[in-house]
Parts: C-alpha cells; sequence; structure tokens
C-alpha cells in the first residue's frame, strides 16, 4: 500500500493525461481554444477600426477667396478627410442627409471678410449624429483646422485679434493612435476568458451530464485532484493560446511589446486561474453544459467584452456601472495588457491590476471549492 | 457467515416535495446477489447512491462495512465499487486508457497492475479491443468495461445500478456469470434491475415500489407463498384468445390474467380455485395446468394485496376504423428495408409483413436498429434502400395518405406536460386535422373512454404514470388509426400498470387495429402474436414466441424461456456470420 501522498499524486496524473488526452481528441475544445481565438484576432486586427479615416467632408465655399482656399487646403491636406468642395450649400445638406458625406463645413460668402472685426470669421459644421463617433472627430479636426487657420491669417495680416488658448496635444504611447494597438492587447482578455471560463464550464457540466463525473466521485479521488485535475490541463491549453495571440499580435498586427515578457505572461497565468476557477464554479452549479454556456457567455464573456474596457471606455459608463466593473477581473487585465504592450513595466499601474487579479481568482478558487462536494445532492 | 455488509436503518430521503425513499430497513449480505427490483422512479437509484455515500439521506443510517455513509464517506468509497447507470466510462478514451485511469483513482500500480488488468481483460474477453474507443463498443462491451473498472481493486461490495437495461441476453448472461464469479470470492453485490425475471437468481431479493419496501428476502420465499395458485390455460384458438383474456379477468378469485405467448397465465387469489376450461369458454381442446410461481406473479399479488387496483376492463373506442383496403395480411410490410449513417449500417435489409390486427413486436438490445426500423415505417426517417408500405400505400409514393392511417406513441410519450389533459388531446386533435363535430366527439370519446375526464383539467406533466400512458395512448388513436406503433411503451413500469396498458392494446387489436411493439423486455414480448428478433441490425428470425421456444428446446434445456431462445438465434446467427466471412 502507497502513502496517502503519493496516492493522491497518482490520482492527479490519472486525471491530468485522462482530461489532456480528451483535450487533444475533441475538436471542439482545440476550435475554442485556438480556431476561435485567432478568428477574433483577425476579425479585430482588420476588420473593425475606431480609427477615423477616409472621412468624407463636404466643404460648401460660397465665395472662393484666397483665404478661404487656404483653409481648405489645410482641410485636404489631412489624411482623416476626403474633401469635396462645393459652391452650394444645398447640394451638400441634400448629400449629408443622404449618407454621401458624413459632415458638411459651410464657409460663407464673408467668411474671411469677418476676420477680425469683434468677430472670429465664423465657419458652420453639420454633422450626422447618428456617427457620434465620426462626428465627434470631424468637430474636433475642424475646430482644429479652423483655430490654427484663424491664428495664421490674423498673424499674416497683423491683426490683434484674441485667439483662444490651443491645446497642442502630444500623443504618448501611441501616437498614430492605431486602434489595433489597444484592441488586439485587449483582446487576448477575451481570448483567455473564452478558454478560461466557457470552455471550462462545459467539459465539467460534460462529466455530470454524461454520468462520468457520478463514478468519479464514488473512487477516494479527492477535491484537490478532482479540481487540480481539471485546471491544470485547461491552464496549459490557456497558456499556449494566450502565447499563440502574443505572437499574432506582434508579428502579424504588429503591436509592440514596451514591457516584459515575464510580466505579461504572470498576469496572464494569474488571469487565467481566476477564469477557469469561474468556469469550474460554473458548470459546479449547474451540472448542465447548456446553461453552463449561457452562464458563461452571460457572466464571463459578455463582461469581458463591454465591461473590461477593452472597447469601450470605462470612464465614460455611468457611475454605477463604473462600480460594476471593478468585479471583472478582465477589468484588469486589459489595463495590464495595454499597459505592457504599449507603455512598459509600469508598475504602479500594473501591481494594483495584479492586485486585484488575485483577489478575484482567490474568491472564485475558494467558491469552488466550497461548493464542489462528493455528493450528488 | 459473518455479519451483513450493508445495514440501512429507516432510511428516508426526499427530493423537494417528492419522497423518493421512505422507511427503508434492510441487510445486505456478503458473497452473494442482492436483487434490488422494481420498476423505473422505485428509488433503486436513489437507494444505490445513499449507500455508496454520494446522498445524503433525511432521515435514518446507512452503515457499510463497519463505515457510516454520511460521516465516512471516503473510507466507503475505498472498499465499495459503484458502476453507475450508462457506465461511467469516458467514451473517447479507448478501453486501455480508460482502465488506465481507474487503475491511478485507485492507487494500483505495478505489477499488482499489469496482473489486474491481465486477470479482467480474460474475465471480460475485452483483450484484443484494449485499442477500441470506449464509445464504439457495444453494449454488452461497454458494461463488461464499466464493471472492469469498479472491480481494479477488489472492492467488498460492488454496486451496480441497471448492468443490464438495454443489453443483449448473451451479454446479460455472460455479465451474470462473472458477478457469481465475483460472488464466490467473497464479494457482496447489490444489482439493481427493473427486469422481473432477474429477480429469481438473486441470493436476496430488496422489492422496491413507489419508494417503499414491499419485501425483501430470497425469492423464493416470496413466490413460495403464492404456489399452487398459478396457473396457465393451454391449447387455446388464437383467434378468440383475447375474449378468452376478458372473462378471466372478470372472474372473482382471479387477480392477474394475461396473455404469454399463445397461452393465458392466471393467478388467483388466496383459497380461490381455478377456474376450469369450460367456465372460460376456452374452447374444446383447451386445458387449465398449473405452472411454477414467477416472481413477476408474486410482485402483482403482492401489490393486489396492497389495494392497488388498476382499471383493466374499459375497451378504449377511438374512432370506429375503417378497414383499411389493401392485403389484410400485409397490413404493414417492409422490404429489404435498410438504413445507413454514414458508413455504419443500422437496419440491414428487414423484411417483415404484419396481419390485420395482430400485434407483431420488434424485440432486441438497444442499439439493435429497432427503432431505426420504426422510424423508417413511420416515415420520420428517410430509407436509404428497400421499401415500406402501410395499407398497402408507399410512404415514398403517398407520405400524407400513409400516415394518416398510423397512431405512433413515443416512450417518452411525447406530451406537453405544461398542457392540461384537455389541452393536450385538443392539441392532437388539431394536428390529426379533426375540427368541429368531429373533434368534440374525439375528444370527448377519449376522455370517457379512458376514464380521463376526472383529470381534464389537470396538468399532463403531473398525472400518475398509468394516467399519462392513457393518455399518450388516447392521443396517438384520436384520429381511429388502422395501425399503432408503440416505441417501449412499457418498459421499466410497474406490473399494474403494465398490465393495464395491455389490456387497452389487446382491446384495441380486437376491434383490428395493427399493433407494432418494439421492447428489450422479454415478457413483454411474450405478449405479442408474433415476434421479430433484432440483433447487429438483421432480423434474426420472426415467429410467435411459442415457436421460437420450441426451436430451442433441447433434452438439457425441457422448458426454454424467451431468453434462451434469444441466445441461440444469436449464437447461430454469430456462427453463420463467421462462417460466411
Amino acid at each position: 500500500m502507497m502513502t496517502q501522498g503519493a496516492a493522491r499524486r497518482l490520482r492527479l496524473k490519472g486525471l491530468v493525461v485522462k482530461e489532456t488526452l480528451q483535450i487533444l481528441r475533441d475538436p471542439s475544445s482545440l476550435l475554442i481554444a485556438f480556431v476561435l481565438p485567432v478568428l477574433l484576432l483577425l476579425l479585430f486586427g482588420y476588420g473593425v477600426s475606431l480609427d477615423a479615416n477616409h472621412i468624407r467632408i463636404a466643404l460648401v465655399v460660397e465665395n472662393p477667396t484666397p483665404e478661404a482656399e487656404r483653409f481648405i487646403a489645410s482641410f485636404a491636406n489631412s489624411s482623416y478627410f476626403e474633401v469635396d468642395v462645393m459652391r452650394h450649400r444645398a447640394t451638400a445638406e441634400e448629400d449629408l442627409v443622404a449618407g454621401r458625406m458624413d459632415g458638411v463645413v459651410v464657409l460663407r460668402a464673408d467668411f474671411a471678410a469677418r476676420l477680425g472685426q469683434w468677430d472670429m470669421a465664423p465657419i458652420q459644421l453639420l454633422l450626422d449624429g447618428t456617427e457620434a463617433n465620426t462626428a465627434h472627430i470631424v468637430r474636433g479636426y475642424a475646430e482644429g483646422v479652423w483655430l490654427a487657420w484663424a491664428r495664421q491669417e490674423a498673424m499674416s495680416r497683423g491683426l490683434p485679434i484674441a485667439i483662444p488658448v490651443v491645446a497642442e496635444p502630444r500623443i504618448w504611447f501611441n501616437p498614430e493612435l492605431r486602434s489595433r494597438n489597444f484592441l488586439v492587447p485587449g483582446l487576448i482578455a477575451i481570448n483567455m476568458t473564452l478558454i478560461g471560463t466557457l470552455l471550462t464550464s462545459l467539459v465539467v457540466a460534460r462529466e455530470w451530464e454524461r454520468g462520468t463525473m457520478e463514478a468519479l466521485i464514488s473512487t477516494q479521488t479527492g477535491l484537490p485532484e478532482l479540481l487540480a485535475g481539471k485546471l491544470i490541463p485547461y491552464f496549459v491549453l490557456g497558456m499556449t493560446a494566450m502565447a499563440l495571440s502574443v505572437a499574432m499580435a506582434v508579428f502579424q498586427f504588429g503591436v509592440p511589446i514596451r514591457g516584459s515578457l515575464m510580466v505579461l505572461f504572470g498576469a496572464s497565468a494569474i488571469f487565467l486561474v481566476g477564469a477557469l476557477a469561474m468556469g469550474l464554479l460554473i458548470s459546479t452549479v449547474t451540472r448542465n453544459q447548456f446553461v453552463a454556456g449561457q452562464v458563461a457567455i452571460v457572466s464571463g464573456f459578455l463582461p469581458a467584452f463591454m465591461l473590461s474596457g477593452f472597447v469601450f471606455e470605462i470612464g465614460s459608463m455611468p457611475g454605477w456601472i463604473q462600480v460594476l466593473t471593478h468585479a471583472v477581473a478582465a477589468r484588469y487585465f486589459v489595463s495590464t495588457l495595454q499597459t505592457v504592450f504599449l507603455a512598459g513595466d509600469i508598475w504602479s499601474v500594473i501591481l494594483p491590476d495584479l492586485g486585484a487579479m488575485t483577489l478575484i481568482a482567490l474568491v472564485f478558487l475558494a467558491a469552488t471549492s466550497v461548493r464542489t462536494r462528493k455528493r450528488l445532492d | 457467515m459473518t455479519g451483513p455488509l450493508v445495514t440501512i436503518d429507516d432510511i428516508t430521503c426526499r427530493f423537494g416535495k417528492r419522497t423518493a425513499l421512505q422507511g427503508i430497513c434492510a441487510d445486505i449480505a456478503p458473497g452473494q446477489v442482492t436483487g434490488l427490483v422494481g420498476p423505473d422512479g422505485a428509488g433503486k437509484t436513489t437507494l444505490i447512491r445513499l449507500i455508496a455515500g454520494l446522498l445524503r439521506p433525511h432521515s435514518g443510517h446507512i452503515t457499510v462495512c463497519g463505515f457510516d455513509s454520511v460521516g465516512q464517506a471516503e473510507a466507503i468509497h475505498g472498499v465499495v465499487g459503484y458502476m453507475p447507470q450508462r457506465f461511467g466510462l469516458y467514451e473517447d478514451l479507448t478501453v486501455a486508457e480508460n482502465l488506465n485511469l481507474n487503475a491511478d483513482l485507485r492507487a494500483v500500480t505495478g505489477q499488482e497492475r499489469s496482473q489486474a488488468f491481465e486477470r479482467l481483460l480474460g474475465f471480460t474477453g475485452l483483450a484484443p479491443f484494449t485499442k477500441r474507443l470506449a464509445g464504439a463498443l457495444s453494449g454488452g462491451m461497454k458494461q463488461k468495461l464499466g464493471l472492469a473498472c469498479t472491480l481494479i481493486r477488489p472492492p467488498r461490495l460492488l454496486l451496480l445500478d441497471e448492468p443490464s437495461v438495454g443489453v443483449d441476453p448473451l451479454s446479460r448472461r455472460e455479465l451474470w456469470r462473472m458477478v457469481h464469479e465475483l460472488v464466490d470470492q467473497g464479494i457482496g453485490v447489490l444489482w439493481s434491475t427493473a427486469y422481473l425475471d432477474e429477480a429469481e437468481r438473486c441470493g436476496s431479493v430488496l422489492l422496491l415500489n413507489d419508494g417503499k419496501l414491499l419485501n425483501s428476502g430470497a425469492p423464493r420465499g416470496m413466490t413460495d407463498r403464492i404456489s399452487g395458485r398459478t396457473f396457465v390455460v393451454r391449447g387455446l384458438d388464437p383467434a378468440g384468445k383475447r375474449l378468452v383474456l376478458d372473462r378471466a379477468r372478470q372472474r372473482v378469485g382471479v387477480i392477474d390474467a394475461l396473455i404469454q405467448g399463445r397461452n393465458i397465465r392466471l393467478v388467483m387469489a388466496e383459497g380461490a380455485a381455478a377456474p376450469t376450461a369450460n367456465e372460460l369458454e376456452a374452447g374444446a381442446d383447451a386445458a387449465v395446468e398449473p405452472v411454477r410461481p414467477r416472481f413477476e406473479d408474486a410482485f402483482v399479488s403482492l401489490l393486489r394485496g396492497q389495494g392497488l387496483t388498476s382499471n383493466t376492463g374499459a375497451l378504449p373506442q377511438g374512432r370506429t376504423s375503417e378497414t383499411p383496403p389493401g392485403d389484410p395480411d400485409a397490413v404493414v410490410e417492409a422490404r429489404d428495408l435498410t438504413r445507413r449513417f454514414g458508413s455504419f449500417t443500422a437496419v440491414d435489409r428487414i423484411s417483415f409483413a404484419v396481419r390485420r390486427a395482430e400485434i407483431f413486436g420488434l424485440l432486441g438490445p438497444n442499439g439493435a436498429g429497432k427503432s431505426t426500423t420504426f422510424k423508417m415505417l413511420c416515415g420520420l426517417l428517410p430509407i436509404t434502400s428497400g421499401t415500406a408500405r402501410l395499407t398497402g400505400l408507399s410512404l415514398a409514393e403517398a407520405p400524407a395518405l400513409a400516415r394518416a392511417r398510423l397512431g405512433y406513441m413515443s416512450q417518452k410519450f411525447s406530451l406537453y406536460p405544461d398542457l392540461s389533459v384537455q389541452q393536450n388531446l385538443e392539441f392532437f386533435a388539431g394536428a390529426y386535422g379533426l375540427s368541429g363535430r368531429t373533434r368534440r366527439e374525439a375528444v370527448g370519446g377519449m376522455k370517457e373512454g379512458f376514464g380521463l375526464e376526472p383529470f381534464a383539467a389537470s396538468n399532463a406533466g403531473e398525472l400518475p404514470l398509468g394516467f399519462k400512458q392513457r393518455l399518450a395512448l388516447a392521443c396517438a388513436i384520436m384520429h381511429g388509426p388502422a395501425i399503432l406503433f408503440l416505441d417501449e411503451p412499457t418498459s421499466g413500469v410497474d406490473p399494474l400498470t403494465r398490465r393495464e396498458f395491455w389490456s387497452h392494446i389487446n382491446a384495441m387489436a380486437g376491434q383490428g387495429v395493427t399493433v407494432l411493439v418494439t421492447t428489450h423486455f422479454m415478457d413483454e414480448a411474450e405478449y405479442c402474436d408474433r415476434v421479430g428478433i433484432v440483433y447487429g441490425g438483421v432480423m434474426i428470425a420472426t415467429a410467435s414466441p411459442d415457436d421460437l421456444k420450441e426451436q430451442a428446446r433441447t433434452p438439457d434445456l425441457p422448458d426454454p424461456s424467451l431468453e434462451d431462445a434469444f441466445i441461440r438465434l444469436i449464437e447461430r446467427h454469430d456462427r453463420d456470420r463467421k462462417a460466411a466471412a
């Protein structure tokens, strides 16, 4: 008879081997772990862009003076816009309504003349509010162009006009403002949630449904082996998928890594343990693949998507939802990922994130061990 | 002999409002097979799980090998081998991988492990299949693998939850042989089953019904109690046997009467004399002879003794079905019926014909192709090759017309549990295209014929099993079909409910309805006029149950059972197949 500890290790080994064989033979595990992440990365890397590029602008110039020409030039020089110069406001408005234009800038006939006469050479902006993001960008940019132009004109004419303070933005970390640079790292958090929570919740529920769990718990296998036997193989699977995602981010999408790989993988490991524990908890409570899948998507995947700051800025959410985001581990992980990729090992950001992720992981682990019982009731 | 392995002391177990087990007291002895016998839902699985320490009782105590099932469950897991229903195997692992996992879990290593594997693979005959995925094994082989996994470290107590359900009779017999070997080594075995004929093979039986222990002790003790009260009426005219059955049922003193192949079996109340053939108007050649009581007779007698009766006399009247056109000798006809799923042939050139008003059974283990054949006949599954005709109509050419002449009742009853009885009936009437007065009459007739009126407003899901079954049957025959398909209609139900159901089926056959039944219960097959035995997708025999038994008669086996006949047929089929290959 072997010792208790040796028997424990043997059981754990048996369970890990079994789980690994099952993963390798189950196409759906490999699909969720590798194909889905790659698909999401390609989709978000290439398909989704939050950048403003090629915004179609109609410039209505009622009186083509040299000043107006200079104004037009500063618009046309921008890579953000495709400028169409028109003479009549009515045509431009029609185009805006029909969706052929994203915005209209109107320079009235007396536009240049009014510069400096207690006036600021007013321009009119017509924007399509249904595309709020684009409207914002056009407004900001048009204001900037207009201010720069006005200062230039005033200086060249020696006019003493009061130019308001102009902020000159200097963008750190992602100077080209490529959305891919923060979407792709954020997506790693989504992928890890999929593998950790969704996949794990399905596989344990499957054991309950097929009656294999009943056979397992009728042996002397203890709870620690039972949980570790599930956690270890899926941890390895999750970290492999994570490495794949990082490789794609760097080599396929050219996202920089300014921090260290060690921090990146360390943070991922902590996050993954939390996600796995959450998956285990879900399947232990539901014991049904369909319900487990639903719960995992609603409580794991969707919050990671919407409340993590991956796409939607947490700062612009209503207050109570902001409070809610603190319970979402992905929030901290996205923040760490974006920091490590784009800024570097900024410990003042990373340490609190890691602390919060560790705490959430511990809560889920504890809840799982409390809820998992070697009984059927 | 030492004391009992398991002591069950006044166990009560509830799930929500439902009481699964009530006041159970029993012992399980080492070195013998204890049968845990009862219909589905009687509480067998709950009791096994309680003994395995996987559930906690609401009150009472269970001691297993000296350990308390609640406080010392871990210790129990060390000495008990438990095979749950569906065997608890990983279907995506191979035979060897399943064994390895279980050896790891049970801390069997090194030489001990290789010896155990050698012993078990020989014992189960699985040695040639170690590299096969468990999911690709036949039902019988899965069952053996499940058993092998629990035996890697020889347990003191082996708990088997319905190990033989739906498994072919040859594998079932082999399993019994293996279990008897274990028992000879001193292991105690608890074997749960819904097959009442298995009870007679056990050393001791715990008979459960509706959460209560009806009886415990040796099966002989139970059958002895009704000795001298069981009879068989032989030499009946096949056409008139159902009328004789009705007469027998109506006689005072008859507590059970049922068709058994060509004969009628009777169980008399205590002190009541058996009727003579004359009294039953059974015909000139008929004779009433005493027979050895079976376990099922004793069970029925016990249930009746509890004052449980069932409505067995009512004749349900469907809408009068007109005599369908076509050949009365081939109301249902399958010719070379074949169904392939990918490279797997589920049904291989099955041919048979069913006469008008005949009850025809398809008997076979799970996965043999019974349901696939059924679904092709009903037009629910496309046919790969061959033809199926209902009342002379081809399903391929006139599917709607052919389907209008059939009624179908599936194992799961296909009722809407959240609709009331009335709503279920009306829904199905609508689905059959009945409207206006015809519909009201059909619904009313069914409620009256099946005694469903008191339940008209109750939800179908809350009905007692027997009434659920009646309602399902009512929904299947409301449109007056000429052919009735019943897919495992009474698998695992208690014998009284089963008798009631079959009395309706007999009545319908008496009215000229042709009935097709699938089953994996041998005794259910005996209610049929003829059975087709399906094994591995092939129909290996078609005959009346008596003729099948007759063919299996040998000097060693003067009174073979249908199971004996089935096994002989399987052996012959396997031999022929080997010779052909």
